[in-house]
């Protein structure tokens, strides 16, 4: 008779996303504007002066200990809300499997918040992207640069007010428009039958 | 091949090959008599023109660079592997560009690599050519975007597009071989004059 030793392990039980904002929500009074809850994904949004207090207080605390940043991306909603930016930080707790999402304002004029490269050390790059796409200052970030476009490309091209297909064309990366100039004087070189 | 000599005795046939007509030194080649009156050339003695030699030799061993993009790249391994076996056109690749001498621009361009694209075109040594892989190298495809290039035919010679999104192993194959035909009419590539 064979013996089969099962070994099941049952998570622990965590908060309730809702819980965990009520508790943001007691915590930071006034950072806290409004909760939301769609389809059970609760989203808190705050305000950009509380983020990395927050952050730390939801990645410290034992009962939440939110350790992982599962993703952060910034969102442009141009014409629709003010302020213009949000800084959307997906939150997971690997111990509580707990998910939670925190989003900061950001206003067009000044668009600058904390960086929370101290908490989550993953969130350099991300912050660097949300730089690059949409030109938020990450202050306090150790190296803060573009990440996918070229360093001396102008504009910040996931914005909505960003033309799809680009600048003009004589507006356009002088990288790229110096290797069509040289394309055109080597021309001359090839070989046509 | 036929060089008149200044005073060296000549003593030559004239014989006739593909079409054209040329000299041949029997002081040199050395011809065979089989019987009276009857002299054949030696065997393992072949007569071609430059062009026929050389064009055959390039289109018998295009050496492409290793150099991928975007998911064409993927599809262009798989040419590579056994399955598709690129080796048996003499298509082996390099791992650098000077030993090279065609690229396939296997995905989409984006303006912050055309400058590399170009930099490696611009290390392959004469004689070269360029394959245009997917809707992307020919014409940017899909992204008719900020980042993309409209077509790596902008800023390169283009020889031989082949379509698809990535196209299938067959159809980068059909495009290889559309090129060893194009390579076989050259006429005079290899002259200094040209």
């Amino acid at each position: 008779m064979a013996v089969v030793l099962a070994r099941i392990s049952i998570p622990q039980k965590g908060m309730d996303p809702t819980e965990i904002a009520e508790k943001i929500k007691e915590k930071f009074p006034e950072q806290v504007v409004e909760v939301t809850n769609f389809r059970d994904q609760v989203s808190v949004i705050v305000k950009r002066d509380g983020i990395f207090g927050i952050c730390k207080y939801l990645h410290d605390d034992p009962v939440l200990n939110f350790d992982h940043l599962q993703d952060l991306c910034g969102a442009d909603y141009h014409g629709k809300k003010d302020p213009r930016f949000e800084v959307v930080y997906n939150l997971y707790s690997i111990r509580f499997h707990n998910r939670l999402r925190v989003r900061a304002q950001v206003p067009e004029n000044d668009p600058h918040i904390h960086s929370v490269t101290l908490i989550w050390a993953g969130a350099n790059w991300h912050e660097r992207e949300c730089f690059d796409m949409f030109g938020i200052v990450f202050q306090g970030h150790p190296d803060h640069r573009r990440i996918l476009m070229p360093e001396d490309w102008e504009g910040y091209p996931l914005r909505k007010d960003y033309p799809l297909k680009g600048p003009a064309i004589e507006k356009d990366w002088p990288g790229f428009t110096e290797v069509l100039k040289r394309s055109q004087e080597l021309k001359e070189f090839e070989w046509e039958g | 091949m036929f060089m008149p000599g200044g005073n060296r005795h000549f003593s030559g046939i004239r014989i006739k090959a593909g079409g054209s007509e040329m000299m041949i030194d029997t002081s040199t080649v050395g011809l065979i008599q089989v019987e009276e009156d009857t002299k054949i050339l030696p065997p393992n003695v072949i007569i071609t023109t430059f062009d026929k030699i050389i064009n055959w030799g390039r289109l018998s061993s295009i050496w492409p660079t290793t150099f991928g993009l975007a998911c064409c790249a993927i599809e262009m391994m798989a040419v590579g592997a056994a399955h598709y076996d690129f080796d048996r056109f003499g298509i082996i690749f390099r791992g650098s560009p000077r030993q090279a001498d065609c690229l396939i621009v296997a995905g989409t361009v984006t303006k912050k690599m055309a400058p590399v694209v170009r930099r490696v075109y611009d290390q392959i040594p004469e004689p070269r050519y360029v394959v245009a892989m997917g809707s992307c190298a020919c014409t940017g495809g899909v992204f008719r975007t900020y980042s993309t290039v409209q077509g790596c035919d902008t800023f390169l010679p283009v020889d031989v597009y082949v379509p698809g999104c990535p196209p299938r192993p067959e159809t980068l194959l059909e495009g290889m071989m559309k090129l060893q035909e194009k390579i076989r009419k050259e006429q005079a590539r290899w002259s200094p004059w040209r």
